[in-house]
């Protein structure tokens, strides 16, 4: 397949290392992916193969994603999550690794509360390791699919204005987007309270706008992505409420008509309604949240093809 | 640590620094009799001396630092008195202030008494030990100071717990100064840390680390310096990380308040952009902080406001930081390393000359504690160091001599090394 000569990494541990074109030749694989996809269809090109999905942090969507993405590739998968896991029994994160990969294994994908440990692991091991979150840094498959989205949206990411709203500062899908939207020729801008999108983002982001009014980050937007406002991870000193940031931050059908018009809404789940978002918005016609789901499947059924593929050569 | 009968010895053809002195010589001759400088050998002396022929290099006093950690008691896989007072001894270090935070910590008249039998053994270096300021260095209640400072501990300090208490602060340096017991603070508020893993700013945005702002530290240097003025007491900072830190010492300093301060080697060298692959190795208290801070902290070591260099050498095993960088412990090995990294940051890039550096090595520190050491004159024991500063070298793995091989500068070029160490005339260090 041609899409394949410009790919040869074993790994997909952040969108930080990827070139625009390696990131083309993704969609360009999960574009062949998508009639897959349908109920009873499926292909044999990962037979005989073994994925394990590693998920050392609670998930259920993207666990399910890699799981149904696997095995649409005719994959054996087998998912290990946190309490199942030996590391609660003191066992390094290495030894788990070299444990499974001692099984005959071929990729893991990785989801792990600590930046890094996806790039760490990738170092350690010599199958393939992808990132399904590492701590705050980075989730690539995410920004992946939701470029791939926009791209089947608008035919291109070149030019579009895109904003991302919410908790910056501790989100992994906000610093992978930044990255993936800003290779593919985006403009994207930040929005959120000042202690989610602090400064300092200028400073290692210099291309992203930043805005903390909600009327200027969402004019002239083609696009909004919404992120889940994760109270777990943020101390009480970030903001006072969630009542507070939804009367501020929280977008509902008058905020959304600041956007462009033909504008879409996305976020990459699991929403909580009426908090970062109203369900007439979630629902409503700009809504592709749900295309977001379809797609990442196709987007990483062709992460787990190129990545081990790139073995395989 | 061991004495003995020592050969005389007479070292020519260096350039001899004894900043203590201003003595600066270009191809000057010092002479070792009985263990101790002297200007002359006897004629006795004179047909038993060993001659050194130290032609291009540097002679200047032994190393002085104020902040490491040997392992003992309690930490002995990460490193041993042994193993910490070579390494010292191979980064020129003839003295070295030991850290309380062994386990136990030294916050009782026992555990400072078997760390210097331990040294009486083991030490290839002289080492002093420090004491807790507060027991099990909690912050909470005062060490028994008296008693610390009889059993022969140099300093108390809390080490990287700090103390969060402005009140217990207060009463410690008024307390310690009874006694002439410098304070050494190690300076963080922990509520602004919590968590924290590098210096907060484009880089923690990027690897999506906790970030520790400069603030944090300085907070803690401002309260220290204004307890220093209610108590006049002598507080030592540890090893600023912050141009801004470094700038509070400067305005204490010109207020006449009795403040001193120091600065790891590595944060004269390295920022936060060096943590770009999450290398644990570089994963240090206080965290490496940007290109501005760094030169700052140049500059204040350059005038005088920082008074010493330390190595903050904090050994951790191999086992301990081969993990997820968040869940690795805080700290690198650096006795071997320090003077090259200073050296290669402050005289090789040309911010300052050799003699200057060297103050901040040897006399500078042992004035910040009142020691009898750091010089070359006469009747001072001979701890002294031969310097080859236009050495081109990349430290390995298997050439250090510490336990714990988290250096991060092993494979990095580095400009100046230390040729050879001696111990009151003994050789400590080197071919």
């Amino acid at each position: 397949m041609a899409s394949r000569d410009t790919w040869t990494k074993k790994d997909l541990t952040g969108i930080e290392e990827l070139s625009a074109a390696e990131i083309g030749a993704i969609f360009r694989q999960a574009d062949k992916f998508l009639p897959a996809l349908a109920p009873g269809k499926g292909l044999d090109l990962m037979k005989g193969r073994t994925v394990v999905n590693l998920f050392l942090e609670p998930s259920t969507r993207t666990r399910t994603a890699f799981e149904i993405s696997a095995k649409k590739l005719g994959a054996e998968v087998v998912s290990i999550n946190t309490t199942a896991s030996s590391l609660v029994k003191g066992e390094t994160l290495r030894d788990t690794a070299m444990n499974i990969r001692a099984m005959g294994v071929d990729a893991i994908v990785i989801r792990h509360s600590s930046a890094g440990a996806a790039r760490y692991l990738g170092g350690v091991l010599d199958i393939s390791v992808v990132n399904a979150g590492d701590g705050a840094h980075e989730h690539p498959t995410q920004a992946l699919l939701d470029a791939f989205t926009l791209r089947r949206k608008f035919g291109d990411v070149k030019g579009l204005k895109v904003t991302i709203l919410g908790d910056i500062l501790f989100s992994r899908v906000a610093r992978s987007n930044i990255l993936c939207l800003s290779k593919l020729g985006a403009q994207v801008t930040l929005a959120g309270p000042a202690t989610l999108v602090p400064a300092s983002l200028k400073e290692a982001y210099p291309q992203v706008r930043l805005a903390h009014d909600l009327k200027s980050a969402l004019s002239g937007a083609d696009a909004v992505m919404l992120l889940r406002i994760q109270h777990e991870r943020q101390t009480t000193t970030h903001f006072p409420s969630l009542a507070e940031y939804t009367s501020q931050f929280g977008l509902n059908a008058e905020r959304a008509a600041w956007l462009k018009p033909g504008a879409i809404v996305m976020h990459p789940g699991p929403i909580n309604r009426g908090v970062e978002v109203e369900s007439e918005v979630a629902d409503g016609p700009r809504s592709v949240i749900l295309e977001q789901v379809t797609n990442g499947v196709a987007v990483r059924m062709a992460v787990l093809h190129l990545c081990t593929g790139a073995l395989r050569r | 640590m061991k004495t003995s009968e020592t050969t005389p010895l007479r070292i020519k053809g260096a350039r001899i620094i004894d900043p203590a002195s201003g003595r600066d010589e270009r191809r000057g001759e010092l002479c070792v009799s009985e263990g101790r400088f002297t200007d002359r050998l006897s004629e006795a002396e004179s047909r038993r001396a060993v001659t050194v022929d130290a032609t291009g290099l540097v002679v200047a006093p032994g190393f002085v630092d104020l902040c490491c950690r040997l392992g003992e008691p309690g930490r002995s896989a990460r490193e041993t008195v042994r193993t910490g007072t070579l390494a010292a001894a191979a980064g020129g270090f003839t003295t070295v202030v030991a850290m309380p935070d062994s386990s136990p910590p030294a916050d009782n008249v026992g555990t400072v008494q078997l760390l210097r039998e331990i040294c009486g053994r083991e030490a290839a270096v002289r080492v002093l030990p420090a004491g807790t300021l507060t027991k099990g260095h909690e912050g909470k209640a005062l060490a028994p100071l008296g008693s610390l400072r009889k059993a022969g501990v140099c300093a108390v300090t809390d080490t990287v717990s700090g103390v969060q208490n402005n009140e217990i602060m207060r009463r410690a340096l008024e307390y310690a100064a009874m006694f002439g017991l410098v304070v050494l603070d190690h300076c963080q508020d922990s509520s602004m840390t919590e968590g924290a893993q590098m210096h907060e700013g484009a880089w923690s945005l990027r690897l999506g680390l906790r970030g520790w702002p400069r603030a944090a530290e300085e907070i803690v240097a401002s309260s220290d310096c204004a307890l220093a003025g209610l108590t006049r007491a002598r507080i030592h900072l540890q090893h600023l990380s912050s141009g801004g830190s470094a700038e509070i010492v400067r305005q204490a300093k010109a207020k006449g308040l009795p403040v001193t301060a120091e600065v790891s080697a590595l944060h004269l060298l390295l920022t936060d952009a060096d943590l770009g692959g999450y290398d644990a190795n570089l994963k240090l208290n206080p965290p490496l902080r940007e290109e501005r801070d760094r030169l700052a902290l140049i500059a204040a070591l350059v005038d005088g406001t920082l008074d010493a260099v330390c190595s903050d050498h904090s050994p951790c095993t191999a086992t301990e930081k081969d993990c997820e960088f968040d869940q690795a412990p805080f700290g690198a090995a650096t006795l071997e390393t320090a003077f090259a990294a200073a050296h290669d940051a402050v005289v090789a890039d040309g911010h300052a000359p050799l003699a200057v550096l060297l103050e901040r090595l040897t006399s500078g520190p042992a004035r910040v504690l009142g020691l009898e050491a750091g010089t070359l004159a006469a009747g001072a024991a001979a701890d002294f160091v031969l310097l080859d500063p236009e050495a081109r070298w990349k430290p390995s793995a298997a050439g250090l001599l510490s336990k714990s091989g988290n250096n991060p500068l092993v494979g990095r070029a580095l400009r100046g090394r230390v040729k050879s160490t001696y111990v009151g005339g003994r050789k400590a260090f080197g071919a």
